[in-house]
């Protein structure tokens, strides 16, 4: 079965998409380690996870995930460099405090980075904006400002903006809205972003 | 649930003080069955007052070993030792020193951690297997399989320091000394030399109820006794208390009192170098647990092995549980680490059979 069928989250299919087998991955904010299950099974993938949650933990070491329970800002600085073949983080960018910090030190400890992220340029996020006059909600953004786990909001272009400042190769992009693949104006269709990318 | 119990006595041990003991005898119970290729053997380790009874009626984790339980005997092949320097049937300062005919006494040499896995590792050899699925134990016991880990990395595939350190605190520490202390003042303890008269039941009963209020917190003490009285003038906490340490003096040495609390205070890993530096070669998988409300193993202690762990890139997984019974909890929150413990072993004996190192 693959990974669509199993988890309907879309990220996650493409992110176990990606994967390739055999390899080193590290899924911070892993939740339950749905994905990590998946691609250990699937994919004979060796997984590690960092979760905040602790019932989440616990839920992920129960399924035989390897999983620590801490704040992805500061377990990032533990692991030694290019640990890992993909360092995973989905969903959870926008909520960092430092993203920037964190992106490098995914490709510190890692070959490549997979994040994915709801897209702030979705023109449904632009028009609640435009309408309203109020912080956008939407399905994908439905908190209101006040409690929000968003912290820092950015587009398709923000991210493609930084690889291209940080010299980071993009080597896969994949925009989903509705749960299909997007080809055209992703900044303005794409309610998610999924981008695969590496130190050139 | 098959059940074995037995003691065997080896040739010699050495010791860490550079004393040879000869013979030695270590007193052990298994549960379960050993497979055909002796891949499903979990030795567990008991903690300062526990002994070989782990499982079973009055077993002192008998909530998480037995059919169906975290540590499933149906599936693995349970095995327990008293550790060197105890006083339930392994040798320790109450048993007969050959040399002399009498009881070691404070003549006993001095233990350490690294000893009673050296014990631990004979037993093992004892039984021809030669990889353990796991090591598991908590507080003391999670010293022992820390140390397992560092001392036989290839002869363990997986373990589980719960509620454990790399080494003791001053605080910890300094509640030890208050329990060697309170047995050494009791005129009954006679430097030691007790054993043809009547032991030091005061001392060891104090020393005893200082340990049960190090291993509860003050929530779980709010919860359990509050200001309740048991007489007019005994509050039930008091009474509590005392029984405890009256029970103790029943089924436990003094002087092993002494000799395992000194080995647990010596205990450190970092005297072999930087906690990171130990693990580089160290393919164990591990799991490390430690609960919420334990002030005297607090939770900083299992992150410093972690985070040294994480820095090698080792395979491990750790939890802080949310639970409200202090140090006790290892022994008490029997559900979440069922779960926990079946899971891990669980994904553990499945990749050691797929082949995977």
């Amino acid at each position: 079965m693959g990974v669509r069928e199993v988890y309907g989250r879309s990220d996650y299919a493409i992110i176990g998409e990606l994967v390739e087998p055999g390899t080193k991955v590290l899924d911070l904010g892993c939740g339950e380690g749905l994905l990590l299950s998946w691609l250990k099974e699937n994919k004979k993938v060796n997984g590690r996870g960092v979760e905040l949650s602790g019932a989440n933990v616990q839920k992920a070491i129960a399924r035989g995930v390897s999983v620590y329970q801490g704040d992805l800002e500061t377990a990032l600085e533990d692991y030694p460099d290019q640990a890992f073949d993909y360092v995973i983080l989905s969903q959870t960018l926008q909520e960092t405090r430092h993203p920037h910090k964190v992106l490098q030190s995914m490709l510190r400890i890692g070959r490549h980075g997979i994040v994915a992220f709801p897209n702030f340029g979705h023109w449904r996020v632009r028009w609640s904006h435009l309408w309203t006059g109020g912080a956008p909600k939407t399905d994908l953004f439905p908190h209101d400002w006040y409690d929000s786990p968003n912290i820092h909001f950015l587009t398709v272009f923000d991210f493609e903006a930084l690889a291209r400042k940080e010299k980071w190769r993009i080597e896969r992009s994949i925009f989903l809205a509705r749960g299909h693949e997007v080809t055209v104006y992703p900044n303005l269709m794409a309610e998610v972003a999924v981008f695969l990318f590496s130190r050139s | 649930m098959i059940t074995e119990a037995a003691t065997v006595t080896f040739e010699k041990l050495e010791l860490d003080c550079g004393t040879t003991l000869a013979p030695v005898e270590c007193a052990y119970e298994t549960y379960g069955t050993l497979n055909a290729d002796k891949s499903n053997a979990i030795l567990v380790l008991h903690a300062f007052s526990g002994d070989a009874h782990a499982a079973g009626e009055g077993g002192w984790w008998s909530n998480m070993i037995g059919p169906g339980k975290g540590f499933d005997t149906d599936q693995y092949f349970v095995i327990c030792a008293n550790v060197i320097g105890g006083c339930r049937g392994s040798t320790g300062p109450g048993s007969i020193n050959p040399a002399t005919d009498c009881p070691w006494a404070m003549a006993f040499p001095a233990v350490t951690i690294a000893d009673m896995v050296r014990l631990q590792k004979k037993l093992i050899d004892h039984l021809s297997i030669e990889r353990l699925l796991a090591v598991a134990g908590g507080s003391m016991g999670g010293m022992q399989a820390l140390e397992w880990a560092v001392a036989y990395p290839d002869h363990v595939l997986a373990a589980l320091p719960i509620a454990t350190t790399a080494r003791h605190s001053a605080q910890q520490i300094a509640f030890n000394e208050v329990g060697r202390q309170a047995i050494m003042a009791d005129p009954d303890w006679r430097g030691g030399e007790y054993y043809d008269h009547k032991p030091p039941g005061r001392g060891l009963g104090v020393a005893r109820m200082v340990g049960h209020i190090t291993y509860m917190s003050d929530e779980s003490m709010r919860e359990k006794f509050g200001r309740r009285l048991r007489k007019s003038d005994e509050f039930e906490v008091e009474s509590y208390l005392k029984y405890r340490g009256y029970k103790f003096v029943d089924r436990f040495d003094a002087n092993s009192y002494i000799y395992i609390t000194r080995a647990m205070d010596t205990y450190d890993l970092t005297q072999r170098g930087s906690l990171p530096s130990l693990f580089e070669n160290v393919s164990t998988r591990f799991l490390v647990i430690s609960f919420t409300s334990d002030w005297l193993y607090p939770s900083y202690q299992s992150l410093e092995i972690v985070s040294a762990l994480r820095s090698r890139n080792c395979d491990v997984a750790y939890v802080n549980l949310a639970a409200v019974y202090g140090h006790d909890s290892f022994l008490v929150e029997v559900d979440e680490q069922t779960q926990l413990v079946r899971g891990f072993l669980a994904s553990t004996f499945k990749e050691a059979a797929s082949g995977r190192p």
